[in-house]
């Protein structure tokens, strides 16, 4: 897996630990450009944990993140979003205080030229460029229909808007690539088909390269041209979507090393077999998912 | 229904009539008031700026601050030391001699507060790069080490500060014209960052620096920038108040002075410029009320020649005015949590629209009842 | 400087550091559970100074310092009671805000009631005279600081580390959601905090009284200031970093006036600059634990 000039992201050899926990153990994926691509995983996988260290919120112990040919590691969160990498969060984080409006404008505010000090002296440039970012905001809204609520409080809309004008407000940055964590959380099937076609609208509309972390399986197998499997930190699998589907050890990987060792020793009783009860043990998914999903959040 | 434009004119013209008035309002008092009177109503306008300033860093740009007086500090004795003759610093400086610069600097009253706020905003600056990434109180106990630091420094420095004795006789330059212009300089400076997107911005660093910082946003350039903003406006502030009262000294730059300026801006309401200014009117006017508490008081009193009180003379009772006070602030913060006026800011729109806002209230609450 | 000069000066920085521990444990404490700074607690300090300066009047000294920190005690959850517990669920600022007010008002009712005139402390005479040892003059009350002091924080110790009660503390300090979850009563808990912090900063305000032979409404704020700062240096949240904290300010301060008597001046300083110092370098303080914030 060398360095492919139409990669839009490459993460090298990423490792990442958090005192003795190993996070993220040699990663390597690439997100090809122009397309959308899925990282998925079980619980705990550490996939939050590498959107963390692509935006620059953690510096990994080994290994790079390459946009292009640029690399991010050792810059600060808010130069790896002017140089183009937006992301949304798991847990939805607008400014809850201020209008659907302002929230975009804000995104607006990384690539604006002017600086304050032309506000009090009322530089003519500056009010352009004010109701520049006003109108940019506003139409980017109403792109993603959200035009009608724009003077709403962003805390007082419904979910599945909060979803979207998170999206919105890391579009306004004007990003090349769009990082996706976990965008049909909470969401019905109804709403996850619609996120869907969403999800391939924007990345068209606005010509990006999107990596979106999913735990609906629909969503990712629906969207995703390349799919990349986490489990305990490592890359385990990767593939188009049919491919994943009938990876043994993705499977093994979501329903537990129990059943694929089952149907690997068919003698073995699954009951009475003291491997079969001992990989179920402090070892088996279960109980590393709980404990990987504490040390993820 | 009004265009866009007409409607921006509308509220210029309506803003140039409320400064008018204003002054109108100051001359009629001028003439008016007596002396006490006029000093309230330059406390007024001084605490005002104080408290604008304390809330854009505070209120807007969410950095708890509890280092005002410091530079208020810095601010008066810059100002102090520019605007002061060098013959009265000759009587002043007795214990030890001032520092030999200062000695012969003289500036104009205007240009000594403009340079008591840039070394304010200096100060602040200094301040601002070690602690801007505490975070909460931190910051908050950060800046009140600072402001004490500050305050003992001007204690001991007795070349620039003339030590605990402090400076007398500064010359009472900040009258009713300059405080006022000062302070609608300030609400201008203010108000316009926080209309454009840089307000906008500053409150989006307040309520989740993490996804502000995953937006672009330098949040510690941004931080710094309105902590220095701030500071420049309360060494502005401070700078009035010693050419206002005439006498300045590090004691009264303590955790007190810091105290009823949060006061100010608490019961005006965080996050809100109209709050900082109705709130120095309420509390500047309240405090000084109160202050017939520590006053004696003489009662004589009758009831038609039915009964007579007094006259009998009630003991003014020290420390009662700030008793009241402190249950006042308690009080707003369990009760009233967002102030007199909240968050929210006067506007003309608002203001013109009022006569059909409040017509649309009563049809909404008595047009139904009617057949 | 003599041999004896510096043991004189150790004994001095031991006695404030004692002090500045013993009121850093109960802002440690209320901040390790309700996370905000207690303003107050300076002057709850200043309250067992004069309750034991009114009660010692009628009772026998002991007696007198026994109800003094019991009633200072009682003050302390008063205070909680009526101004914070209202605001739990408000943000920190505001509790934060409150306690700001709290201090003003608990002082300046202080000068209002027993007005601005410093009142002398109640000294028992065996505390005060001084004792000779190889030439060096030491008041048995240097030697009785540091020793209340280990005892009163052994006992806490105990308390937080041996007792049910204190089982509950230390699980509201990790996580109060889940220990309210786990049907602790929360706010009893709280109030002991409260109760405990205001007795040993009582104890504090007694013995300081009579090191500094003067009671007066204000003698709180300096000393709540830089216990507070000592919790700071020590990492807020744990009671082995106040103590810590508390004795490393009193020796930078003791000493480096006894060192250097030109910086006497900046002695109030101090305390802010090693503030200033250790949330630069050491923003968890000598031994607090790291808090991430969530992503």
């Amino acid at each position: 897996m060398s360095a492919n000039p139409t990669n839009a992201l490459d993460v090298k050899g990423l490792t990442m630990r958090f005192g003795g926990v190993t996070a993220i153990d040699d990663l390597t994926i690439e997100v090809a450009e122009g397309q959308i691509t899925g990282l998925i995983g079980p619980n705990g996988a550490g996939k939050t944990t590498v959107f963390n260290v692509m935006t620059g919120f953690y510096q990994p112990q080994a290994g790079e993140v390459l946009l292009g040919t640029r690399k991010l590691n050792g810059l600060a969160p808010q130069a790896i979003c002017a140089l183009g990498l937006a992301r949304t969060f798991q847990n939805i984080r607008l400014f809850d205080q201020g209008t659907v409006l302002e929230n975009v404008m804000v995104g607006c505010h990384v690539r604006r030229k002017c600086s304050w000090w032309m506000a009090p002296l009322a530089w003519p440039p500056f009010f352009k460029e004010e109701k520049a970012i006003r109108l940019k905001s506003q139409a980017l809204l109403e792109r993603l229909n959200l035009g009608g609520v724009s003077g709403e409080k962003a805390s007082s809309l419904p979910y599945g808007a909060q979803r979207r004008l998170e999206i919105a407000r890391a579009l306004a940055t004007e990003p090349t690539i769009l990082l996706l964590d976990e965008p049909a959380a909470g969401m019905n099937p109804q709403e996850s088909s619609e996120l869907m076609v969403f999800i391939e609208n924007v990345r068209k509309e606005f010509d990006l390269s999107i990596l979106l972390i999913e735990h609906d399986m629909k969503v990712v197998m629906g969207v995703c041209s390349m799919i990349w499997v986490m489990e305990y930190g490592r890359l385990i699998a990767s593939g188009n979507p049919s491919e994943i589907k009938n990876n043994p050890k993705v499977i093994s990987a979501y329903l537990g090393h129990q059943e694929s060792e089952d149907s690997e020793d068919p003698q073995g009783s699954s009951s009475s077999d003291p491997q079969g009860s001992s990989s179920g043990g402090p070892q088996g998914p279960g109980a590393d998912n709980s404990q990987g999903t504490a040390s993820d959040a | 229904m009004m265009t866009g434009s007409g409607r921006t004119l509308r509220n210029q013209l309506s803003t140039l009539v409320a400064i008018i008035l204003l002054a109108l309002f100051l001359k009629w008092a001028l003439t008016n008031f007596n002396g006490y009177q006029i000093q309230l109503l330059n406390l007024v306008a001084i605490n005002a700026i104080l408290a604008l300033s304390l809330n854009f860093i505070y209120g807007f740009s969410g950095m708890f601050s509890l280092g005002h007086a410091g530079f208020m500090a810095v601010g008066a004795y810059v100002s102090a030391l520019c605007v002061l003759t060098p013959e009265q610093k000759e009587i002043i400086w007795f214990l030890e001699p001032i520092f030999g610069p200062f000695a012969n600097l003289h500036t104009s009253f205007f240009v000594s507060v403009l340079l008591g706020g840039l070394a304010a905003a200096l100060m602040s600056f200094l301040i601002a790069l070690p602690i801007m990434r505490l975070g909460g109180d931190y910051l908050g106990i950060a800046t009140l080490g600072f402001s004490e630091i500050i305050r003992v420094l001007m204690t001991n420095l007795v070349p620039f500060t003339n030590g605990a004795i402090g400076l007398r006789g500064i010359p009472p330059y900040a009258n009713i014209w300059v405080n006022y212009a000062w302070l609608i300089g300030t609400l201008y400076v203010i108000r316009s960052i926080l209309k454009s997107n840089f307000g906008n911005v500053l409150k989006s660093i307040r309520d989740d620096e993490i996804a502000a910082r995953t937006m672009g946003i330098d949040t510690t350039s941004h931080r710094t920038i309105a902590f220095c903003l701030g500071g420049f406006f309360a060494g502005v502030g401070g700078a009035l108040l010693g050419s206002l009262i005439t006498t300045i000294e590090p004691k009264m730059f303590n955790f007190q002075l810091t105290f009823n300026i949060l006061l100010i801006v608490i019961a005006g309401g965080l996050g809100s410029v109209t709050g900082s200014v109705v709130g120095s009117a309420v509390i500047t006017l309240m405090l000084e009320w109160l202050r017939i508490v520590e006053y004696p008081l003489t009662v004589n009193f009758s009831f038609l020649g039915l009964f007579q009180v007094g006259p009998t003379t009630i003991p003014g009772i020290p420390g009662m005015r700030m008793v009241i006070f402190a249950l006042a602030l308690m009080f707003i913060i369990i009760f009233r949590r967002q102030g007199l006026i909240g968050a929210r800011e006067f506007s003309w729109d608002a203001f013109y629209g009022l006569p059909s806002t409040l017509k649309r209230f009563y049809q909404r609450r008595f047009g139904r009842a009617r057949p | 400087m003599t041999v004896e000069l510096f043991i004189q000066n150790v004994f001095n920085a031991l006695t404030v550091g004692s002090l500045y521990a013993l009121i850093a444990i109960g802002y440690t404490m209320v901040y390790g559970i309700l996370r905000f700074i207690n303003f107050a607690h300076g002057d709850i300090f200043m309250a067992g100074a004069y309750l034991i300066f009114f009660i010692a009047f009628h009772l026998s000294w002991p007696i007198a310092a026994i109800l003094a920190i019991a009633g200072s005690s009682l003050l302390g959850i008063l205070v909680d009671q009526t101004a914070y517990r209202p605001l739990r669920d408000a943000p920190r600022i505001s509790a934060l805000i409150s306690a700001i007010g709290v201090s003003f008002f608990l002082e300046n009712l202080a000068l209002v009631v027993f007005t601005g005139l410093p009142r002398p402390a109640v000294q028992p005479k065996w505390m005060v005279d001084p004792i000779v040892v190889g030439g060096v003059h030491i008041l048995p009350l240097t030697f009785l600081v540091p020793v209340v002091t280990a005892v009163l924080v052994l006992g806490l110790l105990w308390i937080v580390h041996r007792t049910r009660p204190g089982l509950a503390m230390r699980a509201i300090s990790r996580d109060i959601e889940t220990t309210r979850l786990m049907g602790v009563s929360i706010d009893r808990i709280i109030a002991l905090t409260f109760g405990l912090g205001s007795a040993l900063a009582a104890a504090a305000g007694i013995m300081w009284a009579m090191r500094y032979p003067q009671i007066h409404p204000f003698m709180g704020v300096i000393p709540g200031f830089k216990a507070f700062i000592a919790a700071v240096v020590g990492g807020i949240g744990s009671i082995q970093g106040a103590v810590m904290g508390g004795l490393l300010l009193g020796t930078v301060e003791v000493m480096a006036v006894a060192f250097n008597p030109t910086l006497s001046g900046y002695r109030d300083a101090f305390a802010f600059v090693l503030l200033i110092v250790i949330l630069l370098f050491l923003p968890t303080g000598l031994v607090g634990e790291k808090i991430k914030d969530k992503i």
